[in-house]
């Protein structure tokens, strides 16, 4: 079994270039199956469903969908090897940019929209930084220079990444990618995250609805970055 | 270093074979192509700048030198062969002309003191100067346009070219061609304007998203542009006239 763990902005373009990516895979006689996770809604799998493929939808409601991804990848490969599966595509809801939800033997693509502008790279964080494949769409709205300079910026802050320029609507790139997939590591029974999740659990994130900093506790930080420890 | 590039005919919208089976094309050639608004001419284009290998709708291959291009040439902006003026008029990116045109020449592998001729290059063919400390985003379209040209130009210096519709922007379109079809080079120009249209030596001519045939420029249709540079040239002079604000006067 293959994993290929998709995150990326919401909107950055992730169906539709996986829509074009399974068409490719099925063609090389890859049997993908697809597991979308977002937090409250989403109407992905009905455009999967439209490609003959199995497809499951996983909601985290209040939770993380990062962390929600990470603690079900075993029944996400479970679930895909009783449909017969041999690739399993992951695409994430991508909302947290401190999680990263890449295991170690999976192919990890991050995908991002070049009309979020050249800084964008350097604002997603682990989501990009500990991927193999940066998956570049949207280009058709902007200059060859502007993506070219997107490009510069991604190999900043990753500069082992496979950069893949992708087009959501045309298809282009979906070729490219699907070789990296066909190609990609085979899941292993102890995987493990290639990048700490932030463990802070917050006063907030316990219920606490009063505003002012005096009611909360733990580990807090100031505006100007100072930290400090509230509590027992 | 010789060069040779070739598209191989796939299918038109409806998925029949195109007619133009085939396309070479040599170093030192201008090539036109032509055909009403949503026949497939930037569809083209595209598949050449991205060296399509019957990964796009139009199923075409492209080869350099007649194989297929290797991963590098097609991604990697130092190894670039291709220089594209696509035709998005507006940058997107919220910074000033140059940062941004020295993070370019860093990706192209030039010094950041072209930024600057490329600035000086821009204000030859646009009215209202552009400053370096401008933002991309307040430029207009004719300005980004002028900005885009220059930037290829200096910037993106490959051997081939694909420009498209240069005309659409309000600046001197000859000069902007003539800037970025330097010597040598293999320049392709997607147009709807008649001049630039007759200028190459050949023209294809797209229908329904496919090659539907080529034609080279006959001796009577070159006459016919150099009737057409004296008509751009009165146009553009009465365009000047009216831009400055002035009067203009009968045709002499
Ligand atoms: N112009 C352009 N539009 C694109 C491209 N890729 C995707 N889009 C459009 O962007 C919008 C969002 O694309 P999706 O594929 O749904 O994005 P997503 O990342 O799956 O979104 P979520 O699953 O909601 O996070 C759609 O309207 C697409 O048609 C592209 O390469 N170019
Ligand atoms: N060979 C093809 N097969 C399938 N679809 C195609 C093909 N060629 C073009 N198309 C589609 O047709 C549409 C119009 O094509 P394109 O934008 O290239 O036209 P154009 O000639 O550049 O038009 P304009 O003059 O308005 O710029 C696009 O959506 C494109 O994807
Ligand atoms: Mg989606
Ligand atoms: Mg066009
Ligand atoms: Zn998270």
């Amino acid at each position: 079994m293959r994993l290929v763990v998709v995150a990326g902005t919401p909107g950055a373009g992730k169906t539709s270039v996986l829509m074009h990516t399974t068409r490719r895979l099925l063609q090389l006689g890859m049997k993908p199956a697809v597991v979308k996770i977002d937090c409250l809604w989403t109407e992905d799998d009905r455009r999967f469903e439209r490609l003959g493929v199995p497809v499951i939808v996983g909601l985290s409601k209040d939770m993380c969908p990062d962390h929600f991804s990470i603690y079900n990848i075993d029944d996400m490969l479970a679930w895909a090897a009783s449909q017969e599966c041999d690739v399993l595509l992951n695409e994430t809801a991508g909302l947290c940019l401190r999680c990263a939800p890449y295991p170690d033997s999976c192919l990890a693509v991050c995908v991002i929209d070049v009309t979020t502008g050249p800084n964008a790279p350097l604002k997603v964080g682990p989501l990009l930084t500990t991927a193999d494949a940066a998956v570049v769409t949207k280009g058709d709205m902007v200059s060859q220079a502007e993506r070219e300079v997107f490009r510069e910026r991604i190999l900043e802050v990753n500069p082992k990444c496979r950069i893949v320029e992708a087009n959501g609507l045309s298809g282009k790139g979906s070729a490219e990618l699907a070789e990296l997939i066909r190609k990609g590591p085979e899941t292993t029974a102890e995987m493990r995250l290639r990048h700490n999740p932030p463990l802070a659990i917050c006063t907030l994130c316990t219920g606490e609805l009063r505003v002012a900093k005096e009611h909360h506790r733990g580990v807090l930080r100031h505006l100007d970055g100072f930290m400090e420890y509230m509590g027992e | 270093m010789n060069l040779e590039l070739t598209v191989i005919g796939g299918v038109d919208k409806k998925g029949e074979v195109e007619p133009v089976e085939r396309l070479d094309m040599k170093r030192g050639e201008i090539i036109g192509i032509v055909g009403p608004t949503g026949s497939g001419k930037s569809s083209l284009i595209g598949d050449i700048e991205q060296f399509a290998q019957g990964d796009t709708p139009s199923g075409r291959y492209i080869l350099i030198n007649g194989r297929t291009p290797g991963a590098e040439t097609r991604s990697d902006p130092r190894k670039k062969l291709i220089a594209q003026l696509s035709q998005n008029m507006h940058f997107l990116a919220d910074m000033t002309v140059d940062e941004f045109l020295k993070m370019h020449a860093k990706s192209r592998g030039k010094p950041a003191s072209v930024a600057k001729d490329v600035v000086e290059l821009a204000n030859t063919l646009t009215g209202e100067p552009i400053h370096p400390d401008h933002h991309l985003t307040i430029l207009s379209g004719g300005q980004s346009r002028a900005l885009m040209t220059a930037d290829i130009a200096v910037i993106s210096d490959s051997p081939i070219v694909l420009i498209d519709e240069i005309e659409n922007a309000g600046i001197k379109k000859r000069e902007a061609l003539d800037l970025l079809a330097g010597e040598g080079k293999i320049v392709v120009v997607v147009t709807h304007d008649p001049m630039l249209a007759l200028m190459p030596s050949r023209r294809v001519v797209m229908r329904n998203g496919g090659m539907y045939r080529i034609i080279d420029t006959s001796k009577e249709e070159r006459t016919v542009c150099e009737d057409l540079t004296r008509v751009d040239d009165w146009l553009m002079s009465l365009r000047e006239t009216i831009r400055q604000g002035n009067v203009v006067e009968a045709a002499p």
